[in-house]
């Protein structure tokens, strides 16, 4: 692949901007979170184009960000933020992806290691036993269509009106596990027909549960506020989407969106950022169904949760109650949101888009939950399956300069076949088994394109964003088990 | 290049390269790499026949809509298929039967599930001797 060879200035040690002069149409500049080295990997691809090609959206405001996971994507690049004007601005299905509120969950327990890994095999077998995941794999949850409705509306509150979960755990989503606006009749019978045999299954690619235990704790106070009091706590990280539902969603609005760029006389770079006015009919229709998608997501993660506590007590020979596995938090970390940030000196509403990127609002923002005001957002980044996760926390920094978000992951660095070439006669569980980490997976090549090699080092991606002051880092925990779909 | 079809390599989705003499043989040779990449297609039989029209604007958004027409297929009906016979086809309208079978998780082995086909580096180009078509999987 081409090596991109556009402008780049340095801003600081891990910044750097792509100047507006770049391309003619570029309304704003693009601004880069790296450091030296993951730059280098950066410039192997073209996600620098696509920050570049993101900065010609209508309304835009600030600058075309990107996160140190960044790599290349369809029209935004993964790892992809901007903000554009609600009054005057777009919006674009392609500055959300296709899963939409793909997220990360995590919870907490009273158990520690040396608890769990005397039970880690009957546990795996247990999780993988309960939980669907793979590839056209049907869930247990039977909705028919004005039930799956009540799930794009209500969220995560279904599955908990439903037994999945406490009403405990509403409090700690973000959006309370159901954003407001969402359009159940702006989504298609296919969609429907996709979705409502999925609920509550795992899915693909690189979703996955796993059983992991603290390794480091970097602000004990922040941490014990958020339910991490000690070294060897075992927490349970869950990584999943809208599935085939939010798949179609976006399909069909882009559809909807080619025409649209025409009818409102939009210029693009790229097809994939086809868009909308948010104000104009097709803008609200999506937004309305994003958000069915999203809240769809919420009740998926809510459910495999339920699940996970069962198999937790049913492996530990404990009750329920006893494990303590109390939600920390849920983000979405693909999603568009409308949200009131600082443009110049004044309030305006944004729609924030938020492409492989997570929200990472500051202490004292009204959407943080009660109990967590005072420290900040939590904040979720999963590493890959060999090494290690981070809980982070939003900053003040983050909303004056990213739209309050930061990154979300490790970010590929390998083709999913180039990693299966370079693992190729491995036994990836075998490996992972002598790290101490037990496996079960649906695929054994899924496995292969998942390996860590595959992905940038999610220490380094999470020093870059701590070092630009976008977020602080409060803990890391290393894995014991995953479930790999 | 086997059958028409090359996997193209991305770092976080999957490319296909189709070529075929006419736009006719290129769209099929498309499909079939699509189900390439989801299963083997040597496991899969053509017991059934499935009647498939596509409407779109232009011809990138008729590759786009063929190939997400069997996507949903896939992922809502469980279905794979390997022949592609079609009967007619303008720069915005197809027409065509697919043959295949529902899955049999017994027999067939699902490599990867497919979220949708992109419009990024979208390709539908004419050649010597025929067209070349390229697109990007969301996986």
């Amino acid at each position: 692949m081409a090596k991109w060879d556009g402008p780049l200035g340095r801003i600081d040690d891990y910044r750097w901007e792509i100047p507006r002069s770049y391309k003619e149409g570029m309304r704003v500049p693009g601004l880069i979170y790296s450091d030296e080295e993951m730059l280098g990997h950066i410039l192997n691809e073209q996600a620098l184009e696509q920050v570049a090609n993101v900065a010609f959206l209508p309304g835009i405001v600030g600058r075309s960000l990107a996160m140190p996971d960044i790599h290349w994507g369809y029209g935004f690049a993964i790892g992809g933020v901007a903000a554009t004007r609600a009054d005057d601005g777009v919006i674009s299905p392609g500055g959300v992806g296709y899963d939409i509120n793909c997220g990360v969950r995590l919870l907490r327990s009273d158990l520690h290691r040396d608890e769990v890994l005397p039970h880690i095999r009957k546990l795996m077998d247990q999780l993988f036993a309960d939980i669907p995941s793979g590839v056209g794999v049907s869930g247990r949850i039977r909705v028919d269509n004005r039930e799956l409705s009540k799930v794009m509306v209500n969220g995560a509150r279904w599955a908990v009106e439903r037994g999945y979960g406490e009403a405990d755990d509403l409090e700690m989503l973000e959006e309370g596990g159901a954003m407001k606006g969402a359009d159940h009749d702006g989504v298609s019978r296919r969609a429907r027909e996709r979705g409502a045999p999925q609920l509550g299954t795992l899915g693909s690619g690189n979703h996955f549960i796993e059983i992991a235990a603290v390794s480091d704790i970097y602000e004990p106070e922040v941490a014990r506020v958020l339910g991490i009091d000690r070294e060897g706590q075992v927490v349970v990280l869950i990584h999943s989407g809208s599935r085939g539902l939010g798949h179609q969603v976006c399909e069909d609005n882009l559809r909807v969106m080619e025409k649209a760029v025409k009818k409102y006389d939009i210029r693009l770079p790229d097809r994939q950022l086809a868009c909308a006015p948010f104000t104009s009919p097709e803008g609200q229709d999506y937004f309305g169904a994003m958000a069915a998608a999203a809240n769809y997501a919420w009740a998926n993660r809510q459910a495999m949760t339920h699940w996970v506590r069962q198999a937790l007590a049913k492996a530990m020979g404990r009750s329920t109650r006893d494990l303590g596995l109390r939600l920390v938090y849920d983000v979405a970390h693909n999603i568009a949101k409308v949200e009131e940030h600082t443009v110049g000196d004044s309030p305006t509403r944004v729609v924030v888009h938020r492409k492989g990127a997570t929200r990472a609002f500051p202490p004292g923002h009204h959407e943080i939950p009660l109990r967590y005001r005072m420290v900040g957002q939590p904040v979720l980044i999963p590493g890959d399956m060999g090494r290690y996760s981070y809980l982070l926390t939003g900053t003040e920094a983050a909303m004056k300069e990213s739209w309050g978000s930061t990154c979300h992951g490790a970010g590929r660095m390998q083709s999913r076949s180039a990693a299966k070439r370079a693992m190729k006669g491995q036994d990836i569980a075998a490996m992972l088994e002598k790290k101490g980490i037990t496996v079960r997976a649906s695929s054994r090549s899924g496995m292969a394109e998942e390996a860590s090699e595959a992905y940038k080092d999610v220490a380094q991606v999470v020093e870059v964003v701590r070092c630009a002051g976008i977020s602080r880092k409060v803990m890391r925990s290393r894995p014991l088990g995953v479930i790999k779909g | 290049m086997e059958n028409g079809f090359q996997i193209l390599e991305h770092t976080a989705d999957v490319g296909l390269m189709a070529t075929g003499s006419d736009l006719k043989q290129a769209f099929a040779a498309a499909a079939a790499g699509l189900f390439s990449i989801i299963a083997q297609s040597r496991q899969i039989e053509t017991r059934d026949c499935h009647h498939i029209e596509v409407k779109a604007e232009d011809a990138d958004s008729l590759l786009v809509g063929w190939l997400n027409e069997f996507i949903y297929l896939f992922d809502a009906r469980h279905l794979l298929f390997k022949r592609f016979d079609i009967t007619e086809i303008t720069p915005t309208s197809l027409v065509a039967e697919a043959w295949g079978e529902p899955v049999d998780p017994s027999r067939h082995h699902i490599k990867m599930g497919v979220k949708a086909a992109t419009y990024h580096t979208l390709k539908v180009e004419r050649e010597f001797g025929g067209y070349r078509l390229q697109v990007l999987f969301d996986v």
